[in-house]
């Protein structure tokens, strides 16, 4: 294969045969970039299984409340908010910010920018410890007097601020203590992805030869960074509140509650492009390999994705319409939030003109991509109601606003992985997950997901609150033809979730008895694919050199309808084979 | 094993210094959003910010000449280490570490004589605001002497004379944190 036998110079140049031979040492104290992205991946999968039960633990109750939950047992009301809470929390920054920013961050970048390593690879594994160390921290909250965190994931004062009001005083000082330090781990990482895609490109690979995703991880990174701050100082502001008496958020003592809003949500709404960007830039890699076709509008994605950064830190207030703030800062915020859906469009116009006209292979990752653009369209457009002050005011804290988010968070964290996981399984692992069980757990995922949230759709435009332990004592909320659609929802997540053991199947027995995946079983183009599958400890026998953009697909002067990034232009190997000998020694 | 891409400079900085800008950029919102929450509360409520009188402007003052000192000294250090002179730079560095232990020295004076006096954390409104701002700024400051002395340790035989420069970006925006808690706590009342 050209794109392999393209890196010749000094074999002996490049030592990376060094293997550690310990067991502990290889899996759990290695620097390997990608031995930390498999960590950050299975331990976020182990959390997403948390994050599952609890949820099932909380619509089993909706559904059929009073009646004791399979596998749990009686849910009291502190169990049903500690159970909803935690779902919530683990959702967000156990499971998508681990697996789409942390895991394919960790594992891609490298390889996609041609380097042997993260520039600081120990950062890098102390950027994964913090982050299971933050993990244990929350699990072990669950078993405190009390039981976990019940003030739901926003933790707004002064529900969260005292113990006698949560009732969990031990579980929501350890859930903000785990949620610091997750913040924590995951600013030492994403200066490390900042860092390094800046600094450790390959020779010839400029900025706009950098394929969408790494660009997407670390816009999200820098998003990251630049909104989580106030949090920081709010979460420690918060903890103070809690244990050492002091009244930033207390109103009985001259504090604020708002204020947390107003410092939770500057964090909370990038958070959102925080996580979507990076399976934007996942489905930017998978459409154009898929559909044979070079991506439309490489800059204007990368463009619109930097449009899409800057404004959403001017719309966190559409969160808080109900909580008193001036109208006519509301007037405002609802113009940001209408304003912001104009570059996500425009990113999402771009991947299906990369569609048109191309020869679409429907493989397990194409279907996820392109359903993450639908179901992501559902989301999109159902949040301008939200955005909207007006309607927001009859729609606030109802099943509506959870079902459009889930319809933002589910394509980010579950569609966007499973996307990413099943694009890269063959170079991660070696070997080919199953088709066919692929293709049903895709379907047993999608067609339950839609039957999940178009029901809350229905039942919050209704008026059905959320967060609500049970309906029954509400005559008008407890018709049957709402529960009818309550159980819906349930069921179908029960089925959805009976699906997920299918994908865990697949997986498991694919990473043995999988068929063995080549350097590049789909012929794409970017650097990834022209190491080894998996890639071995510093990635490629020489580092590689970049001649061109990463999506030149079906190019007119090419036999083969693919061009590798790093394949040399034929008058010009002279030269590279010098410039490679050059990188190796420097 | 020697990582590669730790020593390639595609955006055309140092990734060391590169990496430095980046943790200072990530500080600044963590401060900012502690300030921006203070001068909330001081425009929402006139009247709210009344104890400031009882900061003293002069030993604030003589705290941010102590500090502005040392940032000197660590540029001068950063100089020494340029030409290569590392015992220089490492004398250079361990004195603006013994300014910064000055400034701890003076702010828990400070401290220590608020809290005799009633203005405790727990007291709400504007002392909570001023000792966990004063107080995150603190422990910045014994974050940077920890990193100084184990720069200074290093540059004194010679061995990585680029973190001198890196831990001088550091020093500097501590030290610009505290002209900015200096104006804000002690200067505008």
């Amino acid at each position: 294969m050209a794109s392999i036998t393209a890196s010749h110079g000094d074999p002996h140049a490049v030592d990376h045969h060094h293997e550690e031979t310990n067991w502990f040492l290889k899996y759990c104290w290695s620097t390997d970039h990608k031995i930390i992205g498999l960590q950050y991946m299975f331990t976020g999968m182990a959390m997403a299984l948390m994050g599952a039960f609890f949820i099932y633990v909380v619509r089993m109750q909706i559904a059929f409340p009073g009646h004791p939950v399979p596998g749990f047992g009686i849910v009291s009301p502190a169990a049903y908010n500690a159970a909803a809470t935690l779902h919530g929390s683990i959702m967000i920054f156990w499971v998508a910010m681990p697996l789409i920013i942390a895991a394919f961050g960790n594992y891609i970048i490298p390889l996609m920018v041609g380097a042997d390593d993260m520039v600081f690879p120990k950062l890098n594994r102390l950027s994964y410890q913090l982050f299971l160390l933050s993990a244990l921290i929350l699990i072990a909250s669950f078993f405190v007097p009390g039981g976990g965190f019940g003030g739901a994931w926003t933790s707004y004062p002064p529900l969260s601020a005292s113990g006698a009001f949560n009732l969990t005083p031990m579980g929501s000082t350890m859930w903000l203590l785990a949620v610091a330090i997750e913040f924590v781990a995951f600013l030492v990482g994403g200066i490390n992805f900042i860092v390094t895609a800046m600094n450790a490109r390959a020779r010839g690979m400029s900025f706009t030869d950098v394929p969408i995703v790494v660009w997407m991880i670390v816009l999200s990174s820098i998003l990251f960074m630049m909104s989580v701050g106030p949090l920081v100082a709010g979460a420690v502001m918060l903890l103070m509140d809690q244990n050492f008496g002091t009244h930033f958020f207390d109103p009985k003592h001259g504090g604020d509650p708002v204020l947390w809003q107003h410092l939770f949500w500057f964090f909370g709404h990038p958070e959102v492009y925080v996580v979507l960007l990076p399976p934007m830039g996942i489905v930017a890699e998978i459409i154009p390999v898929f559909s044979r076709k070079k991506l439309f509008g490489y800059r204007t994605i990368i463009y619109t994705a930097i449009a899409t950064g800057v404004l959403s830190f001017f719309v966190w207030a559409h969160h808080q319409f109900v909580a008193g703030i001036d109208p006519r800062m509301a007037n405002v915020f609802s113009a940001t939030t209408v304003l912001i859906s104009i570059p996500l469009a425009e990113m999402c116009f771009a991947y299906i003109a990369t569609l048109y006209g191309s020869s679409i292979r429907f493989a397990v990752p194409m279907l996820w991509a392109l359903a993450f653009v639908g179901e992501f369209l559902i989301g999109g457009s159902t949040g301008i109601f939200l955005g909207a002050s007006g309607a927001d005011i009859h729609l606030h804290d109802t099943y509506f606003v959870i079902a459009h988010f889930h319809y933002t968070f589910f394509p980010i964290a579950i569609i966007g992985t499973f996307a990413g996981l099943t694009y890269w399984f063959p170079k991660m692992f070696g070997r080919h997950l199953n088709e066919f069980w692929g293709k049903v757990h895709f379907w047993g995922t999608i067609i339950p997901f839609n039957f999940i949230f178009i029901p809350m759709f229905i039942n919050g435009l209704a008026g059905d609150p959320r967060r609500y332990y049970s309906y029954e004592h509400f005559p008008q909320l407890a018709t049957p033809g709402l529960q009818a659609l309550r159980m819906t929802s349930t069921i179908a997540t029960v089925v959805m979730l009976g699906f997920q053991v299918v994908f865990l199947v697949n997986f498991v027995v694919s990473l043995t008895r999988g068929r063995k995946a080549e350097a590049n079983p789909y012929q794409a183009n970017t650097l990834e694919w022209a190491a080894a599958s998996p890639p071995p400890h510093g990635n490629f026998p020489v580092l590689p050199t970049v001649y061109r953009a990463p999506y030149e697909y079906n190019h007119p002067d090419r036999e083969v309808d693919y061009w590798p990034q790093n394949e040399e232009p034929k008058e010009a190997i002279a030269v590279v084979s010098q410039a490679a000998s050059e990188e190796a020694t420097r | 094993m020697k990582v590669q891409a730790t020593s390639r400079t595609a955006a055309g900085l140092p990734t060391g210094k590169l990496a430095v800008w980046w943790v200072i950029a990530s500080e600044v919102p963590i401060f900012g959003g502690l300030l921006a929450s203070y001068l909330m509360n001081r425009v929402a409520n006139p009247g709210w910010s009344e104890g400031l009188e009882h900061l003293n402007l002069w030993i604030g003052a003589f705290n941010t000449l102590v500090l502005i000192s040392s940032s000197l000294v660590v540029m001068l250090a950063h100089a020494a280490a340029a030409r290569g002179d590392g015992q220089k730079a490492a004398a250079r560095l361990r004195l603006t570490a013994a300014g910064g232990a000055l400034f701890l020295c003076i702010k828990a004076y400070e401290w220590s004589v608020k809290i005799r006096a009633g203005h405790v954390p727990s007291a709400g409104g504007l002392w909570q605001y001023y000792f966990s701002a004063t107080g995150l700024h603190a422990a910045h400051i014994l974050v940077g002497i920890t990193i100084l002395l184990i720069v200074a340790a290093g540059a004194a035989k010679g061995k990585e004379l680029q973190r001198v420069e890196l831990i001088g970006l550091y020093w500097h925006f501590v030290d610009v944190v505290w002209v900015a808690l200096f104006h804000l706590f002690y200067i505008v009342r």
